[in-house]
């Protein structure tokens, strides 16, 4: 009776919701708005987009235009990483233990699935300025396939400090970049390679060289974070 | 009505009624299950609603890491109780 009563309001309260917000100023119906209202008209420029030479609007705002911002996306990554490490890392660690034992099948199928996984997410990363997706996603997807690993053997853990250093170097390159902007343009992150033609896979100058750098250091940083939870500290 | 109206109405539903159906499993690993199911619907509306780049970072996280995390810490939960 409280289910049906709770689903009863839910629906109503949605139906509420879409009636009092649809065709009118702030929400038009799906498809009319005129974008050059909502977002700089510079960033629609077709000039402007040979200029970056990034096929992915999204890709050109987030890592072109908005560089400076992501910087920042990455180090909030990174304290969210350090937080955790600081809470569950200890000196020696050993793995959870988990009601549950892997068999045959799951051992060799998620060594195989691990590979197929990894060379997906480096696509997904290289092609960051071409199709959807890009550093952010791909790094998740490194980090899930870790994570396979770890279900696929009670045993496994990863070389953690290979990805703190990883992570480290990853991070370091990206603020050089930004700063040889500095040196060989006039500003921070600025793009300083040639734009090169839309649509091939080496274009849009510094854009993918970032986005690898972001892939790397958000598959170590949540690699790491995974690690972390499944780790426990050896109880003496 | 096109058939691009009547598949975001079906996805649009199906959303809602998992979305409370996870909210109301009796048992956890059940609920986990039913918020992967919403992630994966999620990225179907995305697509339907041309945000292809939101749409792999929801699969990716939403369906992927996030519910990866939740069954290894039922599972970590369960092994202790069971001590």
């Amino acid at each position: 009776m409280k289910n049906v009563f709770g689903f009863l309001i839910s629906v109503a309260l949605g139906i509420f919701i879409i009636l009092a917000l649809a065709n009118t100023d702030a929400f038009p119906a799906f498809g009319d708005v005129d974008l050059t209202e909502r977002i700089s008209n510079a960033y629609l420029d077709i000039n402007n987009v040979e200029q970056v030479g990034s096929a992915n609007l999204v890709t050109a705002i987030v890592v072109g235009y908005r560089g400076f911002d992501t910087l920042g996306e990455v180090t909030v990554l990174f304290i969210s990483a350090l937080g955790v490490a600081f809470i569950f890392g200890g000196v020696k660690q050993k793995r959870l233990d988990l009601d549950f034992k892997p068999n045959f099948m799951l051992r060799v199928g998620s060594n195989i699935l691990f590979g197929i996984i990894l060379v997906t997410s480096f696509y997904i990363i290289l092609h960051g300025h071409l199709t959807p997706g890009g550093g952010f996603p791909g790094g998740a997807i490194i980090a899930s396939a870790v994570l396979l690993l770890y279900l696929a053997d009670d045993r496994f853990r990863s070389n953690v400090k290979g990805f703190k250093v990883l992570e480290g170097v990853a991070g370091s390159i990206f603020v050089v970049i930004g700063l040889l902007g500095l040196v060989f343009a006039t500003a921070f992150l600025e793009n300083f390679l040639p734009a090169g033609t839309v649509g091939n896979l080496i274009s849009a100058g510094i854009i993918p060289v970032i986005y690898v750098l972001i892939g790397l250091k958000v598959g170590s940083e949540i690699a790491g974070i995974v690690d972390n939870f499944l780790t426990e500290e050896e109880s003496a | 009505m096109t058939f691009y109206d009547i598949i975001s109405i079906v996805v649009g539903v199906l959303l809602l009624g998992i979305a409370f159906m996870a909210i109301n499993a009796k048992r956890l690993i059940n609920s986990v299950l039913f918020l992967s199911a919403l992630s994966m619907l999620a990225v179907v509306s995305f697509v339907l609603l041309k945000a292809p780049d939101v749409a792999i970072t929801e699969a990716v996280i939403g369906s992927g890491l996030v519910t990866a995390l939740f069954v290894f810490t039922l599972l970590s939960v369960r092994g202790r109780e069971s001590q």
